[in-house]
């Protein structure tokens, strides 16, 4: 399974949920699967979305996911000891690991050879890790939001992309209706 | 031990209603930042390195909060990338309260390498910033905040040694 077809089947649990999406491939079949006010996509800046997702859960009440890959966690892999050591119940970080800078060519990652994201992320204080196969994704995402605690899910993954067309959306679009989204009330 | 200006600076925050702080330490910051994690009106989340830190800024600004980022003027080195792709294109506030190190009073000589580039580079990205060399320019802050916030961009006070060194 290609992290498209993780995200295929990811589209019924995160609709309506605020998504933090990772910058290239992902944030591009995410907006061509499900697009919505909800979702922030990250046009440029690798390596910045676990921290921005983190920085939204603490600063607010709702559930927050924000869905990183292998790749830029690895840019960014000091934020996990920021997230592991300042709790945000509200926060759930999945990591699409498919062993591959995706958006670049799929040239491979020292994820996908000896390195685990699931390991370090213990290391670095992070509770509730799990790491699950592609096809456990959306059941592992939907136990995450039920139980209500900050949770990191290292989904493995093949390598590949679908051709999607890039986002078009002005990021001053992208992050006012996404903060408009964050303010409404919950009808839940 | 925090020193008078640097209860002033927190004042600032407080008065523009900024709540989520991020920091790098420096020497010079220590007194501003031990009165942060203090400060029951700030949320003080240490992070590791200042790109980190803009990320969870902007995450805390769409989450509702405005932000702010204490690091060291060495920490332009690092940020270019999440000022132009996150901060400027997305149009997110932040001010950047930045110890300047590497001008007269300096030490460590290898601080005044990043000196050297450190307008240069804020000038190159359009960022104003504000020069503060002794403390009573403290009471410039709160106008250069509110300037950020309603503008909408990222703006550096450069708060160099001898802004530290005279402070009460
Ligand atoms: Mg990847």
């Amino acid at each position: 399974m290609i992290r498209y077809q993780l995200l295929e089947e990811l589209v019924p649990v995160l609709q309506g949920q605020l998504v933090v999406c990772n910058i290239g491939s992902p944030s591009q079949e995410l907006y061509a699967l499900l697009d919505q006010p909800s979702n922030f996509y990250m046009l440029g800046t690798m390596g910045l979305c676990s921290s921005i997702g983190f920085g939204l859960a603490l600063a607010q009440d709702k559930t927050v996911i924000a869905i990183d890959g292998d790749g830029s966690v690895l840019t960014n892999l000091a934020t996990l000891s920021t997230i592991g050591n300042n709790r945000a119940d509200n926060f759930i970080l999945l990591i699409v690991d498919n062993g591959s800078y995706g958006s670049t060519g799929d040239q491979p990652t020292y994820a996908g050879d000896r390195t685990s994201l699931a390991k370090v992320a213990e290391a670095c204080g992070c509770g509730n890790v799990v790491e699950v196969a592609a096809s456990m994704t959306a059941d592992a995402l939907r136990s995450a939001i039920a139980a209500g605690e900050q949770t990191v899910i290292v989904a493995k993954c093949e390598s590949g992309n679908v051709d999607v067309p890039v986002i078009e959306l002005d990021p001053i679009v992208i992050a006012e209706r996404f903060a408009a989204a964050v303010r409404e009330p919950v009808s839940r | 031990m925090p020193t008078q200006t640097d209860q002033e600076i927190i004042d600032s925050l407080i008065a523009n209603k900024i709540r989520f702080v991020t920091s790098v330490p420096c020497k010079q910051l220590s007194g501003v930042i031990e009165l942060v994690e203090r400060t029951d009106s700030l949320l003080h989340v240490p992070c590791n390195k200042e790109d980190e830190g803009m990320g969870l800024c902007a995450g805390a600004y769409l989450g509702g909060m405005q932000p702010c980022i204490i690091m060291q003027n060495t920490a332009l080195g690092v940020v270019v990338n999440s000022l132009a792709t996150l901060i400027q294109f997305y149009h997110f506030p932040l001010p950047m309260l930045i110890s300047y190190r590497g001008e007269p009073g300096e030490k460590v000589a290898c601080q005044v390498e990043m000196a050297l580039h450190t307008k240069a580079i804020l000038n190159q990205l359009h960022i104003p910033y504000y020069h503060f060399s002794e403390p009573a320019q403290v009471n410039r802050l709160s106008s250069i905040l509110a300037h950020a916030q309603m503008s909408r961009k990222p703006v550096a006070i450069l708060a160099d040694a001898a802004f530290w060194s005279s402070a009460q």
